[in-house]
């Protein structure tokens, strides 16, 4: 037949294990299948490599090789180029840096951001790292963070009192979408429950909230949050606008999360709650231990996708006129010894932005494989 | 596996056995699917450590009857008591009962984000409120009687359809249930997994369990079973014990079913 004439035979029974042809596997392999394996393929590659050769090495040369790190004025950075603009001044955002990062906090009071901020990454760790010792005993912490910082940031109790209005910067960025992320997951799981729950008087109440803020732009619940709340409360109750902001925030990513998770709900087959049922589970306990868990498993991309738009959406909170690190931006452009540096700023902000948003991204690709129980060896 | 406790799980040592012979009576029970009439005037009494197969064709309403049982289907008529409670709205009652009453599915409905054992303590722990420990080592004796504590620690997408079974089977026997309700148990597994799991059955069987058993493994029936049970549309149409029932089927229902599941 068309067999080689190298290839052994063997008796039936006895044929042995035999690695696999050498152009499957290792370095030499993976470029082939995955670089050069078609015409089309290999033109792919071609044209990628193009592209990168000519995008990167002025975009470094920009950025690095040739960018001005200290200067008193964009005329002095701009002097001490070969040619004027050629590269980036980050002198200017190093001069702002402190701005950038607090706000107008009260310089002698900055102390106070570092440290709640070092106690919000272990408030972090244990939430998303499950293999701390002792995890259950850090969520009384957890559970503690927000009054803790809250208590730090605002003062009163022994700390000189810090006015919200001089929230600013990264800080503050962090302060809406750390708040939104964190409450708005819980509301939105038990939005999601109710209205999947058979009390139609629950599923009603939960159907209207959710429909209502998912038909309003964010914008405009901002807009109902610095001014209008002021008509609906009584007289004389001053309400801080950051506070307000922040219920708002949430309760619109809440309503989003609710129907992520409802697609999760829904995604779980019956037989799993009839199996919880058949053991004697009471509903509660059905949905917190078979239930969610399943359920937020297949949420998860689109739980962390809400969790990033809303990261990218604090910035709206500069049209009420708070001043997140765009609105910074915005004024430290307005100041004449430095303006005409729009690109440095921008991409500083936007470089700021993508590192968080990256770092949320790649958190709930970990999570979804470290869930991950299907047909597989451990 | 050499010897197997054949006391574990079955009767539990000074229950109500002499109060009452009667583990489940149905009587003149009635079940509508909107307004399709699935279940038919049924009435049925189980004694204590009897074992009935219930046969019929497809969409007989095998699976309803059992299910309502432990109230995964409601009633609308009729009365249905189990183990001397009876079956309301209440749902206290409810969860006494199902925690009384084991349910194997035909689609095992394992938890998958368990593994074997938690899915064996799971309920123990959360229903029972044993410690978990105590829950842990009672799920070893039972994954040992149906053979299989290797997978004690693997995930259900790991294992075979019939090891998921044995593991479902395990998970309802933690529970120390009077009663245990098979829907089906092998009609999803392939023809080599099935006798494995039928082992295991018979000798939970033999253990002296109260068992319903919707299946048309004849074989079992024949082996273990006291009653055989026959539906179809809705209906009990004939119960006979399984020598009775296999040799002199009364009627003509009966007599065409069984030729269609002999046949093949
Ligand atoms: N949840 C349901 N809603 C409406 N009809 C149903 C439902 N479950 C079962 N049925 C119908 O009831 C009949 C009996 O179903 P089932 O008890 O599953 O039959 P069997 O188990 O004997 O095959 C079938 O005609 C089926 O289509
Ligand atoms: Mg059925």
């Amino acid at each position: 037949m068309t067999e080689s004439a190298t290839a052994p035979r063997y008796a039936p029974g006895t044929h042995p294990d035999l690695p696999p042809p050498r152009r499957t596997t290792g370095v030499a392999g993976w470029m082939y299948k995955n670089l050069f394996s078609s015409p089309l393929n290999i033109a792919l590659t071609v044209i990628g490599a193009f592209v990168l050769y000519s995008i990167v090495p002025p975009m470094l040369e920009w950025a690095f090789l040739k960018s001005i790190w200290t200067a008193e004025s964009r005329v002095e950075c701009w002097d001490k180029m070969e040619v004027p603009e050629e590269a980036a001044c980050w002198a200017f955002i190093k001069g702002r840096l402190n701005i950038f990062i607090y706000g107008f906090y009260p310089e002698a009071e900055r102390w106070r951001v570092n440290v709640s901020f070092v106690l919000l990454i272990f408030a972090v760790l244990p939430v998303l790292y499950d293999r701390l010792p002792q995890r259950k005993r850090w969520f009384w912490y957890v559970a503690a963070f927000p009054f803790l910082a809250g208590w730090l940031l605002v003062g009163g109790f022994g700390l000189t009192p810090v006015d919200t209005d001089q929230f600013g910067g990264f800080m503050l960025t962090l302060i809406i979408g750390v708040t939104g992320i964190s409450f708005s997951l819980p509301i939105g799981i038990a939005l999601a429950l109710g209205r999947t729950s058979d009390l139609p008087a629950l599923r009603i109440l939960c159907v209207l909230f959710i429909e209502f803020i998912r038909g309003v732009p964010l914008i405009a619940l901002l807009f109902v949050a610095s001014t209008m709340l002021n008509y609906f409360l009584p007289p004389g109750t001053t309400f801080d606008l950051l506070m307000r902001v922040l219920i708002m925030v949430t309760l619109f990513s809440a309503a989003y999360i609710a129907e992520v998770v409802r697609g999760g709900l829904q995604g779980i087959p019956k037989g799993q709650v009839e199996a919880a049922d058949s053991l004697g589970l009471p509903y509660w306990k059905a949905q917190r231990l078979i239930v969610l868990p399943q359920a937020l498993k297949i949420s998860i991309p689109g739980i962390v996708n809400t969790f990033i738009g809303l990261y990218k959406d604090t910035t709206l909170v500069l049209i009420i006129g708070m001043l997140d690190p765009l609105g910074i931006g915005n004024a430290s452009l307005a100041d004449a010894v430095w303006a005409g540096l729009a690109r440095e700023v921008y991409l500083f902000i936007a470089v700021f932005f993508f590192l968080c948003c990256f770092g949320m991204s790649r958190y709930s690709l970990y999570l979804e494989r470290k869930l991950h129980t299907g047909h597989e060896e451990i | 596996m050499a010897t197997v406790d054949r006391t574990v799980g079955g009767r539990r040592p000074g229950s109500t056995m002499g109060a009452s012979e009667i583990s489940i009576s149905i009587h003149g029970m009635h079940k509508w699917f909107g307004q399709f009439h699935v279940l038919k005037d049924v009435n049925l009494e189980v004694k204590r450590g009897e074992r009935i197969v219930i046969c019929g064709p497809s969409g007989s309403g095998k699976s309803t009857l059992i299910r309502c049982i432990n109230r995964l289907e409601e009633h609308q008529q009729g009365s249905i008591v189990v183990d001397g409670t009876k079956l309301t709205n209440d749902l206290k009652n409810i969860e006494i009962i199902r925690s009384e009453v084991g349910m194997v599915f035909q689609h095992f409905n394992l938890f998958p984000h368990l593994t074997a054992l938690e899915n064996c303590t799971l309920a123990p722990i959360w229903v029972r409120k044993m410690p978990k420990a105590e829950a842990e080592e009672a799920a070893m004796r039972y994954l040992e009687r149906v053979r299989i504590p290797e997978q004690a620690g693997k995930y259900p997408g790991q294992l075979s359809g019939g090891q998921q079974q044995r593991v479902a089977i395990a998970r309802s026997l933690c529970m120390n249930p009077r009663i245990m309700l098979f829907d089906e148990p092998t009609s999803a597994l392939d023809p080599e997994m099935i006798k494995e799991v039928l082992e295991v059955m018979v000798e939970l069987a033999e253990s002296g369990m109260t068992m319903l058993v919707v299946t048309h493994e004849m074989g079992f029936a024949t082996a273990v079973s006291d009653r055989v049970i026959f539906m179809d549309a809705g209906e009990i149409i004939e119960e006979n014990s399984p020598e009775e029932f296999f040799k002199n089927p009364r009627h003509e229902r009966t007599k065409l079913f069984l030729s269609q599941i002999l046949s093949h």
